[in-house]
């Protein structure tokens, strides 16, 4: 059915294998369609079946890949683009698609045995809508198409929103409703972008349209216009009024899918619109503009969380933290040509996205085993819980630990890109906000370990046991993003330097001492909660003068978490999205 | 100046009034209706523009069971309205005006300078019509060669059923959304609930089948028969179904699971996954809209209706 002109290029030709990335769209969306007319006795079972094709299919298109030359290409209906649509695998995709298939994989198997998703209504809402959850992104890394990644984003939105209220309590729905009109809104910024590219390209295929854009006025506007409405779905500050609530009101699997997973789709997004669509558009203020944000992100989201009560809020600020860190790479892969270029900066932001949705679906598996066993997640009444949940705890330790930069982690490996390219592009002051990123990470996961491994003040009377299952896929997980960094990545991503062959050595131990030293001293200096060993540490003579000190800083993270909650509000978080879309149009259209 | 241009004119200043009413009132419900109209007269913008696929659209949803829900929902926070208490001060009125006058500019800007003769792909849509012998061009973009896009949607609209529902308390999981209602047997609404749904559903299906040449569909025919159902559903004439009802399911999910199958018929027998068998192509096409018409009647009934609230007995 090829139309009568000339061949088709390459990325316009189903490839071989091409059937597989079909295949890892249709079988999530086919669990999803199944469970929903089986349902209320089997929608589990349904679900547990098909997450084992989901991960073969995903394994089965990282192995084809590299095998093949360029991308693994399907043309939709054999249209092909612009009239038809194209699915398309680059080494991105692959990467995404299978931490996503192994992030599922453990949250299946945590969810299964989770006593809270046993009520009839919750377990249809949930198995569905973590189906509906991976074909969505599984659209959003393979889409070819500005408007198939729309209804992507779409499908999931609408089913990230629902699981956010999964309990049925007051707050949560009201965090799951800012959560939907926010996302809307970002959806119709979106949206409008892309209108306006089909009225001036007359296509939306990405690989059509980064052949064809320019850096006319018009194109500007839709660039700005798209960025900002992404951005307001990845919750980067300041437009994250709806993030806390939101992750930390889910039930723990929820949760992990939503803060591990959800937020990288827009993310992704943006990754595909920056470096495929327009590397020449966004010029060099714009990409500093977006790190800047990414490294406020960073400050606002460790600091605020060093000062929460609740441990899931504060792994939930935390991914404020972490969205931040994905954005330092866009300036450090800003090249002299003028154009973002797919360089170590690329492979090192990516590196860092799935480290974080594998170590972060482990935090909050984690903390939801500690929740259920405990009755509560106050931090202050964290102890005694590394005695009777030691793999959950052992499981948080090493993800945050992983977070940090320990070698051999994928986060580690993303950092020594990063820095890196921050070298190569004499951008120090880039150097200096990711290794504050990882002193920070260190400060709140020190500040939870220090808690939950002093012994109980009195003896806890668990509520119930946590099946073995659920810490082992916790475990597991943590394991995951601890293990990212001995991945063979060359062949997925493109890594000019090649990668730090350093990993166990001296010099790589002495790294994780910055953010772990570094990283107790901010726990010391700024959480209001004080460290339970710093009460019967010797070092009196120092009291006063870290007292004084401490009291100054926790004056000033008292101001950063007013602000925080200042851009919190409703009309506050509007406004900083215009500005936002005006910041980057105008810096846009300066850079031409 | 012609009647046509006075008719534009006078069309676009009322439709700017009402967007800005919309925006400026304070009542949630005057806003509401103001936003009904506005949809409408969009819908008739669209007319003028040749898009009457999409004026049929924007009249069915912005207009009708849009402002449905808009309405209810209005009436529902009459209660809890606390306008003046929760509203923000000038400073940030002032700002998020001027911001929003700058975009606003700035998009007015981007669709001044888009160029004269748009870069399009009408033509080539129009000549490759002959793959599935429609001849409605926006139904080839949606069954054909978008279809994944369309197919997805449709799935969209299942989430979105799944979303209603996950609200409901658990006591009532499985029963019937929205109250009971009960209205006078022999009113108003239960006279127009017996005249109409004869005609309408007559209408809603002609809109439905003439959209495989002329303007019209599945969504625009869907969205007339859910509005015919809520009608007797709001007389008492008719109750919801129970939401653990097989039947229901089965409709419900019948559009994007016939439509995957066939795509997936195509991946096994044909060339590709979603593509139609050029012999086969109108009869598969209407098939998929036939299932389809069905589910969007339902779903956009079953949205409107809400959560289930009352326990199957």
């Amino acid at each position: 059915m090829l139309p009568a002109a000339a061949a088709p290029a390459l990325d316009a030709m189903t490839s071989t294998g091409g059937f597989l990335l079909v295949l890892s769209i249709v079988v999530p969306v086919t669990g999803v369609l199944l469970a929903f007319i089986l349902g209320d006795q089997y929608e589990r079972l349904v679900a547990c079946a098909i997450v084992p094709f989901g991960l073969a299919i995903a394994a089965a298109i990282v192995v084809a890949l590299p095998q093949g030359n360029g991308p693994v290409v399907y043309v939709l209906g054999a249209w092909p683009p612009p009239l038809g649509i194209a699915l398309r695998a680059d080494g991105l995709s692959a990467v995404m698609l299978a931490a996503t298939a192994v992030v599922i994989c453990a949250v299946a198997a945590f969810a299964a045995a989770d006593f809270s998703i046993t009520e009839t209504r919750v377990s249809f809402t949930f198995w569905i809508l973590l189906l509906a959850i991976w074909g969505a992104l599984n659209t959003i890394f393979l889409g070819g198409d500005l408007f198939t990644l729309y209804v992507a984003l779409e499908l999931l939105t609408f089913a990230a929103v629902p699981l956010v209220c999964l309990d049925g309590r007051g707050e949560t729905l009201r965090a799951a409703i800012r959560y939907l009109l926010f996302a809307l809104l970002g959806s119709v910024l979106y949206l409008l972008g892309t209108t306006l590219l089909y009225g001036l390209y007359g296509t939306l295929d990405i690989v059509l349209l980064g052949r064809r854009i320019d850096t006319q006025p018009a194109a500007v506007v839709a660039a700005a216009l798209m960025t900002t409405g992404l951005l307001a779905k990845t919750a980067l500050v300041p437009l994250h009024l709806w993030l806390p609530p939101a992750h930390a009101g889910a039930p723990a699997a929820a949760s992990a899918i939503l803060s591990g997973l959800v937020v990288k789709g827009s993310f992704f997004i943006i990754v595909r619109l920056w470096f495929n669509v327009m590397p020449g558009l966004p010029g060099f203020i714009a990409t500093q503009l977006l790190a800047g944000l990414g490294g406020v992100a960073i400050v606002l989201g460790s600091v605020v969380a060093l000062r929460q009560e609740r441990l899931k809020l504060l792994i939930a600020y935390s991914t404020l933290a972490q969205i931040g860190y994905l954005f330092l790479m866009f300036p450090l892969a800003f090249g002299a040509s003028g154009r973002l270029e797919s360089s170590g900066a690329l492979a090192g932001g990516l590196l860092q996205a799935i480290s974080h949705a594998t170590a972060k679906a482990a935090m909050f598996l984690a903390a939801g085993s500690i929740y259920a066993t405990l009755g509560q997640d106050r931090i202050l009444g964290l102890g005694g819980v590394g005695r009777i949940l030691p793999i959950s705890v052992l499981a948080f330790a090493l993800s945050g630990l992983a977070l940090m930069g320990l070698p051999p982690g994928g986060a580690y490996l993303a950092k020594e890109l990063l820095l890196q390219a921050a070298a190569e592009k004499e951008q120090w002051w880039w150097a200096v906000v990711l290794q504050a990123g990882g002193v920070f990470t260190g400060a709140y996961v020190v500040l939870v370990l220090a808690h939950a491994l002093t012994a109980a003040k009195e003896p806890i009377t668990p509520d119930s046991s946590a099946p073995r299952i659920r810490e082992l896929a916790t475990l597991a997980l943590a394991l995951c993003s601890l293990m990212l960094g001995l991945v063979p990545w060359e062949a997925y991503l493109s890594i000019p330097n090649g990668v730090p062959s350093d990993k166990f050595g001296i010099g790589a131990l002495f790294k994780m001492l910055l953010p772990l030293l570094g990283g107790t001293g901010v726990a010391i200096l700024l959480a209001p909660s004080k460290l339970p060993s710093w009460r019967r540490s010797g070092w009196n003579e120092l009291m006063p003068v870290i007292s004084s000190v401490r009291r100054g800083s926790l004056a000033s993270s008292a101001i950063v978490e007013a602000g925080d909650k200042f851009l919190r509000q409703w009309p506050i978080a509007c406004i900083s999205v215009l500005t936002l879309a005006a910041l980057f149009g105008v810096s846009m259209l300066g850079a031409h | 100046m012609s009647i046509a241009t006075v008719f534009e004119v006078v069309l676009a200043t009322v439709v700017l009034g009402f967007g800005f009413w919309t925006t400026a009132v304070r009542k949630t419900y005057s806003a509401a209706v103001g936003f009904v109209a506005y949809g409408l007269l969009v819908a008739l913008i669209w007319v003028r523009l040749d898009a009457v696929d999409v004026a049929l659209t924007e009249a069915a949803i912005s207009g009708g069971l849009g402002g449905v829900l808009l309405l209810g929902a209005a009436a529902r926070l009459r209660d809890s309205e606390t306008t003046a208490a929760e509203a923000p001060g000038n400073l940030t009125r002032a700002c998020a005006a001027v911001l929003s006058v700058l975009i606003a500019a700035a998009l007015a800007g981007a669709v001044w300078l888009l160029p004269e003769h748009a870069p399009t792909l009408a033509p080539r849509i129009v000549a490759n019509a002959w793959a599935t012998s429609l001849a409605n061009p926006v139904t080839n973009v949606l069954m054909a060669f978008r279809a994944m896009d369309t197919m997805l949607e449709k799935v969209v609209l299942l989430l979105a059923i799944i979303g209603v529902w996950s609200l409901a308390p658990d006591t009532a999981w499985g029963g019937r959304p929205g109250p009971c209602h009960r209205a006078d047997p022999n009113g108003v609404l239960a006279f127009l609930a017996r005249l109409l749904p004869p005609v309408g559903i007559v209408v809603g299906i002609y809109v439905f089948w003439t959209g495989a040449d002329h303007p019209g569909g599945a969504f625009q025919g869907g969205a007339i028969l859910a509005s015919m159902w809520l009608l007797a559903i709001m007389a008492g004439l008719a109750d919801t179904p129970a939401t653990s009802r097989r039947w229901l399911r089965c409709i419900l999910i019948a559009g994007p699971g016939l439509f995957l199958a066939v795509g997936l018929g195509g991946l096994w027998f044909g060339s590709a996954f979603l593509a139609y068998p050029a012999a086969y192509a109108k009869p598969l096409i209407l098939g998929i809209e036939v299932a389809m018409i069905l589910t969007i009647a339902a779903t956009l009934g079953l949205l409107l209706a809400g959560a289930p609230e009352r326990s199957v007995k």
